[in-house]
């Protein structure tokens, strides 16, 4: 998939986690998936990657962050949060929502069987 | 099932896969809200992002497992270790688990093959293997590994003779599983890093073989 190289971006991504083969690493599978979030809305051109780098840099910057770094996607999901609200796209009492409505699908959904929102409404 | 496969289970697998999984973690959850009001508003293709996460999944990670292989093919003692106390082991090497998770390594040998597996979610050894391929999410692999393991293997290009044992692990929250293939003959004089190389990630999940030297 070459159309989604997102090496010039990363650039812009200070303190990414890398690899050391020089590609983002990732802790856990969600990190994954907001990275690749924001790169395939970047790309759809949502909003360019200085916007997002902006308000990135504001979310890594707060007061409080863990020394070792290990927040750092923690980081990620918020500015991307942040940003999709500020741009409209949703607010944030929605999204606030839609993240208590997946936890309760996660505790309400047998194991082995997928997680899906609507068994939220089981409970 | 034939007589020739079965399947491992660690003795409390029951009792401790009921309260994993079934729980996200708020940055999870809050993921899923992202994707879900995403895709609603028709800005993402869940599609699109597999194959964006698939890109790296395929460059990151099973590099470090690579690295145990190497290791335990070089240093008979790190091997012995590695049998002994994989967590221990691998954690020397700086491989940890943010969840603290224990690790098993599986040795194949000439008449065992290993393939690793979580049937009811997707336990992966994450910390050595990166992120799990999207086949090893999907619910037919975790159905059939079970069942039908050569059949699995077959549909990976893997054809083992009849007489070898598949062995299949069946992954939890608290215990994962890599699997240590046999050194390829060829490689005598070969030093870690180049021995590393010839280690897929299929290889330590159980569905590749490693690669012969003469292809690298």
């Amino acid at each position: 998939m070459n159309t989604h190289d997102a090496k010039p971006s990363l650039t812009l991504s200070p303190g990414l986690p890398k690899s050391r083969e020089g590609e983002p690493a990732f802790a856990e599978p969600w990190q994954a998936e907001a990275f690749a979030m924001t790169v395939h809305l970047h790309e759809k051109g949502v909003f360019s990657w200085s916007e997002w780098a902006e308000v990135l840099s504001q979310e890594l910057y707060r007061p409080g962050r863990r020394a070792d770094a290990s927040d750092y996607y923690d980081c990620w999901v918020a500015a991307l949060s942040r940003l999709v609200t500020e741009l409209s796209i949703t607010s944030a009492a929605q999204l606030d929502g839609l993240t208590k409505q997946w936890q309760q699908a996660a505790e309400a959904t047998p194991h082995g069987q997928p997680i899906r929102l609507e068994n939220a409404a089981k409970r | 099932m034939k007589s020739t496969e079965e399947t491992m289970q660690h003795d409390d697998h029951h009792h401790h896969h009921g309260d994993h999984d079934n729980h996200f973690s708020e940055m999870q959850a809050r993921v899923k809200a992202l994707e879900t009001v995403l895709t609603q508003k028709g800005l993402i293709d869940p599609a699109a992002i597999d194959a964006i996460v698939e890109t790296y999944e395929t460059k990151i990670g099973p590099r470090n497992g690579a690295r145990i292989v190497a290791k335990s093919w070089t240093e008979p003692d790190f091997a012995d270790w590695l049998k002994a106390d994989a967590t221990a082991a691998i954690a020397s090497l700086g491989y940890s688990g943010r969840q603290g998770e224990h690790m098993r390594a599986v040795f194949n040998t000439p008449d065992t093959h290993n393939l690793i597996v979580c049937t009811l979610c997707s336990c992966y050894p994450w910390a050595v293997l990166g992120l799990p391929p999207v086949w090893y999410k999907a619910p037919p692999y975790r159905a059939r590994a079970v069942i039908d393991p050569r059949g699995v293997l077959a549909e990976f290009g893997v054809v083992l003779p009849e007489t070898t044992k598949i062995r299949v692990w069946d992954s939890t929250a608290e215990l994962r599983y890599l699997v240590i293939p046999e050194r390829p003959s060829g490689t005598e004089g070969f030093d870690a890093e180049r021995l590393a190389d010839l280690v897929t990630r299929d290889a330590m999940i159980g569905t590749g073989l490693v690669r012969l030297p003469e292809a690298v």
